[in-house]
């Protein structure tokens, strides 16, 4: 299978779908395993980190998923691809850039990816649309005892499972969520979020994890505590808790635009649809912070029924239905796909070779002008 | 409130910073944010977070003498200046021979707990003595290959198979 049969379009995970979806755009759990009997990967040779990547490998594609899987050797692969799969939240920054023989192994529709010798011998994940922690947790549950039986894992009865950096220690899990959050930025209360994630232990990250800028308003946000708490305790405080109660504040955001603002809210959907809709050169930031007000105005009307001047012009060109299929120019779906497909590198695969920032912005300004503009529909 | 940067914009980020007992606040808008590289720092790299927390443990108490500084693991040679330079342990096995050093760390990092609840692998794994033990042969087998000595490395790679189980 090739990268370009997967980089065209936008996958389940991201497709607006899901619980929450207005304001949870996907969830995300992972868990740090190693192999008993064998180093952690800073210390081991090449030989020895080819034999834990060529077992891994074996036992991971050949476990029945309810899906094709794909290899891809990340060493080996070509610069674009790797930026590709970190786009596509396939794979970590640190997997793509590191070092030594690696590898992942990826399920066609983008659910579970295995990511072998990054930090740790390996790292499973589960991706889906919208708040779907439960469903993640049983999935990569079900996943991870399959190898299990397969592999013996580096475990203590008082550490749990025991990983590279001590603060993965215990359980190994890392659940995420990735946030639209654009009212509270827009009401400058986004302050509020990053102080609730403080007091409650967790790590809030830009679009693209460790290291990243918020882009377009989205956040992942994460536990950091993994040793003592067991995975279905901190799944039941994301979801009984902190989500909640994330969800309660960008409402309230939304709603005091709506009612006290609205002259902001409708100057930033009508400014984002006017360049997006004329610009000829844009950047993935700035394009990624419009589409984010676009998507903010048609969650708005579909959730919460709002109703202004901007958000009815926008609603004109959303069509009856949300399939992606839809020949109407907007939709959630949409915007969504227009948000990953307008990254560089996807951007550049698509394209068939890499190009230029000003080429790129050229190209990326074209695209988006041919989806949103209803007289010239983007098909398919 | 304008930006101290630009002097135009309304200022919509206010940064106070109290450093050595002395205040500073900081008033500016996104834009002069994004530029200055004024942004809300909310999460600390991994590697820094751990570098001070284990600069932050007492060095020369008998938790953390200077002896235990220059513990080496027999499985895999690591240290802990290693492991305050990298951020990430050498083998399984430095929880068991580093964990005086290791428990206020990983205390501090997982709000103050120190043992595993939750899951547990189903099939029963193997115990902290195999589990060294297999650590051990391996470090041998790879000293043997690297002396060419590889007749012993056959036996080992058999000890090791057998220890697999």
């Amino acid at each position: 299978m090739k990268l370009t049969d997967i980089s065209n379009d936008i996958n389940e995970w991201f497709d607006g779908s899901g619980p929450l979806s207005d304001i949870i755009m996907s969830s995300r759990i992972r868990l740090a395993r190693n192999l008993a009997g064998y180093k952690f990967l800073n210390r081991c040779s090449v030989a020895e980190k080819t034999e834990i990547l060529n077992r891994l490998k074996d036992v991971i594609t050949s476990l029945d998923l309810g899906d094709k899987v794909f290899y891809v050797s990340v060493d080996e692969a070509p610069m674009l691809n790797k930026h590709f799969l970190v786009e596509r939240h396939l794979i970590s920054r640190h997997h793509a850039f590191g070092n030594g023989p690696r590898g992942a192994v990826i399920a066609k529709r983008e659910f579970f990816t295995a990511m072998i010798n990054e930090e740790d011998h390996l790292r499973i994940q589960v991706l889906k649309a919208g708040c779907q922690l439960s469903s993640c947790a049983e999935q990569i549950n079900r996943i991870d005892d399959m190898i299990e039986q397969k592999v013996d894992y580096a475990f203590s009865p008082r550490y749990g499972y025991l990983t590279a950096c001590p603060t993965n220690l215990g359980t190994g899990i890392r659940i995420s969520v990735m946030l639209h959050l654009p009212a509270l930025k827009m009401t400058n209360q986004i302050e509020k979020f990053f102080n609730a994630a403080k007091d409650m232990s967790l790590a809030v990250r830009g679009l693209f994890g460790e290291g990243t800028e918020a882009a377009s308003d989205l956040y992942q946000l994460s536990n950091q505590v993994t040793l003592g708490v067991s995975d279905s305790d901190i799944i039941s405080q994301f979801e009984g808790t902190i989500i909640p109660e994330i969800v309660e504040y960008e409402i309230a955001a939304r709603t005091q635009l709506l009612s006290r603002q609205s002259d902001v809210l409708d100057d930033k959907i009508s400014r984002a649809m006017a360049l997006l809709q004329n610009a000829h050169l844009i950047s993935s930031q700035e394009a990624l912070f419009l589409l984010s007000h676009l998507r903010l105005g048609i969650n708005m009307h579909q959730h919460m029924g709002a109703s202004t001047p901007a958000i009815d012009k926008l609603r004109t060109l959303c069509g009856a239905g949300e399939a992606a299929e839809d020949p109407s120019p907007l939709s959630i779906a949409k915007i969504n796909k227009l948000f990953l497909l307008t990254l560089p590198a996807h951007l550049q695969l698509n394209y068939g070779k890499s190009l230029d920032p000003t080429h790129r912005d050229a190209l990326r300004a074209q695209i988006i002008r041919s989806a949103l503009n209803q007289d010239n529909p983007q098909q398919g | 409130m304008q930006c101290q940067i630009c002097s135009k914009n309304e200022a919509t980020i206010h940064l106070t910073e109290i450093a050595d007992g002395a205040r500073t606040e900081i008033h500016v808008c996104e834009t002069c944010a994004v530029e200055q590289n004024i942004a809300v720092k909310s999460h600390i790299p991994i590697n820094e977070l751990l570098g001070n927390l284990l600069a932050s443990q007492p060095t020369d108490d008998e938790l953390a003498g200077p002896a235990e500084r220059e513990v080496v693991c027999p499985n895999c040679g690591f240290t802990l200046a290693q492991f305050q330079k990298e951020g990430t342990l050498g083998c399984p096995g430095d929880y068991e021979v580093f964990e005086k050093m290791l428990r206020p760390l990983i205390e501090k990092a997982h709000d103050g707990k120190t043992t595993h609840i939750g899951k547990v692998p189903s099939s029963a794994p193997l115990d902290t003595k195999e589990q060294m033990q297999l650590l051990n042969l391996r470090q041998r087998l790879e000293a043997a290959v690297h002396s060419e000595d590889y007749e012993l490395a056959a036996k080992l790679r058999d000890e090791i198979k057998q220890a697999e189980k």
